[in-house]
């Protein structure tokens, strides 16, 4: 296992947010956690890096407790794309290279600027590099942040909803561009997504969260117009077509 | 196609830490772009350069850029040693001093302006450094010493020295100018001043969070009570004592001497050192607070400490030099407007552009109105206040 999650929960003003969170991630696999707005996808992200700090329960990556761990040696295990960047008059490649951040000591070395070039070519990002971010497009700024997220190489890639505020051409974009790093590297994914087709095509497991708990976790299998019922609230049908499977809201 | 877009780019897996990227080839086009951005560092240090020389020459006594150049030249190594000298009797060594002869030249040079262009220069540095740092910690384009209260709680401490402990009694020099009878006293009480106000911010920031919208909030509270109390103490205060605090309002960096400028020099450098030292963390708040804190930086850290440096070296030159405003709010602004964001370039850049704001400000505010010598902050406020007003109306200008 490279992520292990024990009895996570945590209290945000004395109102219980999550409770008794349990599960693990595989090497080389896309987890999505899925729910209505508000039931703690964020936040059970935010205790996996320590952006939050559970209230108990403990979170193993590779092994190691996070909470021993100082917040630079998270970032070498753990690469993290918020919801929302901040822009300001930096390059794409500027952006990219503060990937480096958790591996840098007084200043860059020729190795990091090596690393980010690699992965400006990895992303197809040649034209951009020297591009503003505040001058990008979403689906551009989105593939520099993840690009941002791979040069921290780490075990662990969290994403919090890639896809919101992109149109659907640069959701499927984003989302394959998450499963091909996943594919072609040694790194797991993590991913709070909306779309539960979209979730549906492009993870291995998910994780359903219901009143700050988990409702219900497993491969494809677990998601069932029940489950679905009872999570959201809304009745809906699982169609297959062509060799897919499909979620119908009723 | 370039030959570096043809290396293997493969992403291999190793170690504990995580996945390891095979490295790509050295990106010339963007060293070629940080190169500029260097290239434009080194230019405006050679334009502070000549800037210094001209400060020095212009004044009462016309003195030629050829004259000044020559006396800086020949006697730096006199002064340094007698710097060491200096050091060396605090240290209870006395060391026989053979003072150099000095033509009235160099005594002009070397003991008026001299002293008060590097005071621009440092207090330039200073200033506009605190204001850098402020504005990438608040993550506020209007962050500044000046919108944290700081400089009103210094003026706060200057009134209330010379008001209620008295050490403001003032005569006249003969000369238009008037001068504090007792200067020390009133610094280390404005100093004092200066202190009280970051340690409220502090307070407010550990109980509230350290958030932009919290620090500005409390400087903005901050500033009206010390505004508030200003006003309450001169209106019992009698006219001499009005006339001191009003005068020690006014930004001068004529003021200082040589200690009190090593002094200022080195609270300056340490926080410039500081402040250049946690470059890559201020790019990585820059990005928002998650992304920093995912990037491995302690953001709640990194902003306590930031503001606590910036507000010491703002209570340092104020308290030495008086009110000077607006330096640290438009320098870094025209550097971000130059080079960009990049804080390793931004407070390099910012720093020259501060000292040089200062010291060309000083200079017009002696000639302009020569023989009167204009305190260079009334000229710097006007200077501000057009930035300020383009700030507002176009928004969040980062």
């Amino acid at each position: 296992m490279i992520l292990d999650v024990n009895g996570v929960r945590f209290t945000y003003r004395s109102a219980e947010v999550l409770r008794d969170v349990e599960f693990s991630l595989h090497p080389r696999e896309v987890l999505s956690i899925l729910g209505p707005n508000g039931v703690g996808k964020t936040t059970l992200l935010k205790c996996m890096n320590a952006i939050l700090r559970p209230g108990a329960g403990s979170v193993l990556v590779a092994g190691d407790d996070i909470l021993t761990l100082s917040q630079m040696e998270i970032a070498r295990r753990i690469g993290y794309v918020a919801q929302r960047t901040e822009t300001g008059r930096l390059t794409a490649f500027d952006m990219i290279l503060l990937g480096r951040r958790p591996h840098i000591g007084w200043n860059i070395t020729d190795h990091d600027l090596k690393v980010v070039d690699a992965a400006i070519r990895r992303f197809g990002l040649e034209d951009l590099s020297l591009r503003y971010i505040d001058e990008m497009s979403g689906g551009e700024l989105q593939k520099v942040c993840i690009a941002r997220a791979i040069v921290q190489e780490p075990r662990v890639l969290l994403f919090d909803e890639p896809t919101s505020s992109l149109d659907l051409k640069n959701q499927l974009d984003i989302l394959r561009t998450i499963r091909d790093v996943v594919g072609s590297h040694d790194v797991s994914a993590i991913m709070t997504l909306h779309d539960l087709n979209q979730a549906l095509r492009y993870s291995d497991r998910f994780i359903f969260l219901r009143n700050g708990t988990i409702y219900a976790a497993g491969g494809p299998e677990v998601i069932t117009p029940d489950v679905i019922g009872d999570v959201y609230g809304v009745p809906v049908t699982v169609e297959a077509w062509n060799g897919h499977r499909i979620i119908i809201p009723l | 196609m370039p030959d570096r877009y043809n290396h293997a780019n493969t992403i291999t897996s190793t170690g504990k830490n995580g996945m390891h990227l095979t490295e790509g080839a050295l990106p010339e086009d963007y060293l070629a772009y940080t190169g500029r951005k260097v290239t434009f560092i080194i230019g405006g240090c050679v334009l502070l350069l000549l800037l210094l020389i001209w400060s020095i020459s212009v004044g009462a006594a016309n003195i030629s850029p050829a004259e000044v150049a020559e006396s800086l030249v020949v006697h730096v190594p006199d002064r340094i040693a007698a710097t060491g000298m200096w050091i060396a009797g605090m240290f209870g060594t006395e060391i026989a001093a053979s003072s150099p002869i000095m033509s009235p030249v160099d005594t002009i040079i070397w003991n008026i302006r001299l002293p008060q262009a590097l005071a621009g220069i440092v207090a330039g540095i200073g200033l506009a450094i605190a204001g850098v740092a402020m504005q990438s910690i608040l993550r506020n384009p209007l962050g500044s010493p000046f919108t944290l209260g700081i400089s009103n709680a210094a003026a706060f401490g200057a009134a209330f020295s010379v008001i209620i402990l008295g050490t403001g009694t003032m005569h006249s020099t003969g000369a238009d100018a008037v001068v504090l009878e007792n200067v020390y006293a009133t610094t280390i009480v404005a100093f004092l001043f200066c202190l009280v106000a970051t340690a409220i911010i502090l307070a407010i920031s550990r109980i509230r969070g350290a958030s932009p919208e919290v620090m500005v909030l409390a400087g903005v509270a901050i500033g009206s009570l010390f505004t508030a109390g200003t006003m309450f103490l001169q209106y019992f205060a009698d006219d001499v004592q009005l006339a001191a605090v009003v005068f020690w309002t006014f930004g001068d960096i004529g003021r200082s001497d040589w200690q009190e400028l090593a002094l200022m020099g080195i609270v300056v450098a340490l926080a410039t050192v500081y402040f250049y030292f946690n470059r890559w963390n201020y790019n990585a708040i820059d990005a928002g607070d998650e992304t920093a804190k995912g990037l491995g930086v302690n953001v709640e850290r990194i902003r306590l400490w930031g503001m606590l440096v910036a507000s010491c070296v703002t209570a340092v030159v104020i308290s030495l030099l008086g009110v000077i405003g607006f330096v640290g709010l438009v320098c870094p602004h025209m550097v971000r407007r130059l080079i960009g964001d990049d804080h390793r370039f931004l407070i390099p850049g910012t720093c020259v552009c501060g000292a040089i704001l200062l010291v060309a400000s000083d200079t017009v505010a002696r000639i302009m109105l020569a023989p009167h010598i204009l305190p260079v902050a009334i000229l710097t406020a006007f200077l501000g206040a057009p930035v300020f007003i383009y700030l507002i109306i176009r928004g969040r200008a980062r």
